[in-house]
């Protein structure tokens, strides 16, 4: 199974004085769902672009089953936070899209993607538009189009965040039945706290300036929910509600100490 | 000519205002065609009243003779589908040419920092020229045959795709880009499969653009130095009065102006319907 590890990574923009992520050193399991969470500016979306390959890291190290991380590749799956599907496509194409720049003939990939598509409940919806779907549809290709790839790790940015409440929670659930069946490890990053601590094994909590992570929590809320306990009896479990409170006052704590900082 | 206007425009408003009150909304196309049939009428009107001299303005049922007659016999001795197909056949090539080369060169301008410090100052130095303004210097080059009058055209046409594909290029949302690199593009099915499709709408505008460009070069090109084709025909036709001829030349250049712009417009409804969509 595949191991994700970053050794002490720091990454700068290039002009920018202060570094946006200073010295995070993570790793990233089989069965694990690895959520960062933290406020805009902590860096979030820095990190999973560094472990993506779409940038690279100014010191430090990322390794993938012990390769280095030389730019994006098919083994680390990405979805991302407004959709970014390809409008000249239908649904069918879209996630068969990966499979299809591999050089896999129609018919697999096609099958393949109706598997896929099946996986998240969007069986039947192959021949549709990608203008004609919803935006929980929207993410749900995105997903359906990055596991196609059968990537090893599966990086998600935000991808949540654009959705409403109601949807947002049926995705989560969705998300935590998908991460249960593929068994793929998961890296999430989200800004919504409630969404964290429900969905991470592991969560790390993340401050700005420069991004550097502050808390790590192992959680098995997202595993009780795979195991069949209803979402509602979870998020109202004395121990839900206890880590939410605390991860939420360490968050506002932060911001305190950063607004004190800067009037002083 | 305005208190020529006032009885038409009297006439016009009586049959059209209960239609208006039954039905509010009438359809812009509608009020377009409604347009066009009261100028057609005008101008009916005045000739066939004699109030104009056929040889200013000729009565629209005398065009159509004519028109039948250039179609049967001809105008100088070449048969009215002669010149338009000399018209069609010159700006077809240089279109063709122009697609062929300019959506290459302007992926490379919009894709490639190097690419566009070379071509970007070629192409922005002519594009403000108007075409005639160069048409002397390419008669002395390429002489007063065919290849001129095509290579004119195309230089006319082959700035408008240009930029327009580099800009469609430039404009290519990153997110798309990255999601086909995680997906394990490479840079040739990047620009295949992601930057092409995403410049397509842009590039069927500069198409638009530049025939548009291209149609009226070539008649122009056809009034200084051609010995056949539509501009040539109004051309020679006028030196003789013929006005007719001139009228007739005037609308087939206009009509067959709009039908290339229509088809251009089918053909994007058609290529990229998602364009223009919430997407």
């Amino acid at each position: 199974m595949a191991l994700l590890e970053l050794e002490r990574i720091s990454a700068q923009y290039p002009g920018a004085a202060e570094p946006v992520l200073a010295d995070i050193t993570l790793s990233l399991g089989p069965r694990q769902l690895l959520v960062a969470l933290g406020p805009s500016g902590s860096g979030k979306t820095s990190l999973l672009n560094l472990i993506a390959g779409f940038v690279a890291p100014s010191s430090g190290r990322i390794t993938l089953d012990g390769v280095p991380v030389q730019g994006p590749g098919a083994e680390r799956g990405v979805v991302f936070q407004d959709d970014a599907l390809l409008p000249w496509q239908d649904v069918l194409g879209n996630v068969a899209f990966g499979l299809g720049l591999a050089g896999v003939p129609r018919s697999q990939r096609e099958q393949k993607a109706r598997e896929m598509l099946a996986l998240v409940d969007l069986s039947g919806f192959g021949k549709r538009r990608i203008w004609q779907l919803s935006g929980g549809q929207k993410q749900r290709v995105g997903l359906a189009r990055a596991l196609a790839a059968d990537p090893r790790v599966l990086l998600m940015d935000e991808p949540f965040g654009a959705l409403d409440a109601f949807t947002r929670e049926q995705m989560q659930a969705l998300l935590l039945q998908v991460w249960q069946r593929t068994a793929k490890p998961v890296f999430l990053i989200t800004h919504d706290i409630e969404e964290a601590v429900f969905l991470a094994s592991e969560l790390v909590l993340l401050a700005p300036n420069p991004g550097q992570i502050v808390e790590r929590l192992q959680l098995d809320f997202g595993q009780r929910y795979a195991a069949g306990e209803s979402a509602r009896a979870i998020k109202s479990d004395p121990r839900f509600i206890e880590t939410r409170e605390h991860v939420l006052a360490r968050v506002f704590s932060q911001r305190s100490a950063a607004q004190r900082q800067e009037s002083a | 000519m305005s208190s020529l206007d006032l009885p038409i425009a009297s006439k016009r408003t009586s049959p059209q205002a209960p239609a208006l009150k039954a039905k509010r909304s009438l359809g812009t196309r509608w009020i377009s065609a409604l347009t066009l049939a009261v100028l057609l009428l005008a101008w009916w009107l005045v000739t066939a009243a004699g109030w104009i001299e056929p040889l200013f303005l000729p009565s629209p049922g005398e065009i159509l003779a004519k028109a039948w007659v250039l179609l049967t016999q001809g105008y100088m001795d070449a048969s009215l589908w002669q010149h338009l197909g000399a018209s069609l056949g010159r700006i077809g090539v240089a279109l063709g040419a122009a697609i062929l080369t300019a959506i290459p060169v302007g992926i490379a301008i919009g894709y490639n920092r190097i690419a566009r410090g070379i071509l970007d100052p070629l192409i922005e130095f002519y594009r403000p020229i108007p075409p005639l303004a160069y048409l002397p210097l390419i008669v002395i080059w390429c002489g007063i045959g065919e290849l001129s009058k095509v290579l004119l055209i195309f230089l006319a046409i082959f700035a408008p795709i240009a930029i327009a594909t580099a800009t469609g290029v430039r404009t290519v949302d990153p997110a798309k880009l990255r999601a086909a690199q995680s997906l394990g593009a490479t840079r040739f099915q990047l620009i295949r499969h992601v930057i092409l499709p995403s410049a397509l709408p842009d590039i069927l505008t500069g198409i638009r653009i530049g025939l548009g460009v291209g149609w009226s070069t070539l008649v122009a090109a056809e009034l200084i130095a051609a010995t056949s084709g539509l501009g040539f025909m109004v051309q020679s036709a006028a030196q003789f009065l013929v006005t007719d001829v001139v009228v007739l030349g005037i609308l087939l250049i206009a009509l067959i102006a709009f039908s290339l712009e229509m088809g251009l417009r089918a053909l994007q409804r058609k290529l990229v319907p998602w364009h223009g969509q919430s997407h």
